[in-house]
């Protein structure tokens, strides 16, 4: 077709209507964003704080994809499929994004595909097995208003491409967060039994919860280029409290999950469930390492 | 998870009646009928049909199912079951009569040179 990129060839505009069907004038959310490294930010901290926020959305992503073919309905399957599409796509400018910045030039396949479980970043609230579609439901729900949050915040940072992938990112959990919200509300305000598995999905990732909002050290060297994660707190508190009152919900009184010696998933430390998960994503990668698709 | 707890769940959860042994289908959300007006359109054009609870989620699945490629910008979806439809039984009575009225078009008149675009 004769042109350089595929968002050139899909955003022409034409009067013809004959690619309607196809939808037309898509953007590519890093149009015009100039990549280089800011002056003063470290190359190795600015990839590590990609390697977080790009790990949560990709682990996050593979969860969602396993709902497929089990999903409750067909409508909700391609609800699910969308909202893994979204956060692969924020992984995959941000996985990119990490090799540029340290300098090593591995791409998106690279982390994604040939890191061991140690050198995960995400936050374990990402990669934990749901009990059914309720528990499904009362993480993304958690996990949405969090990100939504934080990308809300991150469109200031002063790295250009952080800035661009959350000002995309931001239309994208609003979504995401809505649609939880909605589940939570139908499910908790429904029947006795709906009521009683809901509240069980939220007794599931009350644990996971105050993680989120812990800093890493590489959150707080970063001032200006990430958000902080302890600023992030009071807006998700409000926001879920909004929702499970009108779910007729209650917050479960738990303990935080501990970590080991300290560390959780932004040091590597993970659960059980990460080795599995891992085992899956990657398993085609590693037997067939010059593949393509 | 298994299937089976999947379909405990879905059972009770106003997500189908959960009749998988009996082979009946399990969804018990009305049909909705799915309209999109796309970028550059002039009018919302029936898409498809999806189903829902009620008319919120439909919305919600129209918007999952049907603009996925940036196909719209406006969606409306409206109860299948609230649309009157002509019956095929009646095509005749109701189509019939106009087919020889080719005088019902105005193709009689002399177009002036000045006007365009008619």
């Amino acid at each position: 077709m004769g042109f350089d990129t595929a968002y050139e060839a899909i955003s022409e505009e034409s009067d013809s209507g004959h690619r309607w069907a196809f939808g037309t004038g898509f953007t590519d959310p890093l149009a015009g964003v100039d990549t280089t490294v800011p002056a003063g930010v470290d190359g190795a901290d600015l990839a590590a704080y990609c390697l977080m926020l790009g790990d949560d959305a990709l682990i996050m992503s593979h969860r969602l994809q396993q709902w497929l073919a089990r999903a409750p309905e067909l409508e909700e399957e391609t609800a699910l499929a969308n909202v893994a599409l979204d956060l692969l796509g924020q992984a995959r400018l941000l996985l990119t994004r990490a090799g540029r910045a340290d300098g090593s030039g591995r791409t998106e396949d690279d982390y994604a595909f040939d890191r061991t479980e140690r050198e995960f970043r995400n936050v374990r609230m990402a990669e934990v097995t749901d009990v059914d579609f309720a528990g499904l439901i009362a993480r993304l729900l958690v996990f949405s208003t969090w990100r939504l949050a934080l990308l809300g915040r991150l469109r200031e940072s002063a790295d250009p491409v952080l800035a661009a992938v959350a000002a995309q990112g931001v239309n994208e959990l609003t979504y995401h967060r809505d649609y939880a919200a909605g589940w939570t509300i139908r499910l908790g305000d429904g029947t006795d039994y709906s009521r009683q598995r809901m509240q069980a999905g939220l007794a599931a990732v009350a644990p996971l919860v105050d993680e989120l909002f812990v800093p890493s050290v590489v959150e707080q060297r970063l001032a200006g280029v990430a958000v902080n994660p302890e600023d992030l707190r009071p807006e998700c508190d409000a926001v879920l409290a909004q929702v499970l009152a009108a779910a007729r919900l209650d917050w479960p009184q738990v303990y935080g999950l501990s970590g080991v010696s300290g560390k959780a998933g932004r040091d590597g430390v993970h659960t059980e469930a990460m080795g599995y998960l891992l085992a899956e994503l990657q398993s085609v990668a590693r037997a067939l390492p010059e593949a393509t698709w | 998870m298994s299937s089976s707890d999947m379909s405990r769940d879905m059972s009770t959860t106003g997500m189908g009646a959960g009749s998988d042994v009996s082979g009946e289908p399990r969804s018990n959300w009305p049909l909705f009928e799915v309209f999109l007006r796309s970028k550059r359109g002039l009018n919302h054009v029936h898409v498809g049909s999806l189903h829902a609870a009620d008319a919120t989620m439909a919305l919600h699945h129209a918007r999952d199912l049907y603009t996925r490629r940036n196909e719209g910008v406006s969606i409306w979806v409206v109860k299948a079951a609230d649309i009157t439809a002509s019956s095929p039984d009646e095509k005749d009575p109701f189509f019939a009569p106009s087919g020889d009225k080719v005088y019902r078009h105005p193709t009689f008149y002399e177009i002036p040179q000045s006007v365009p675009h008619i």
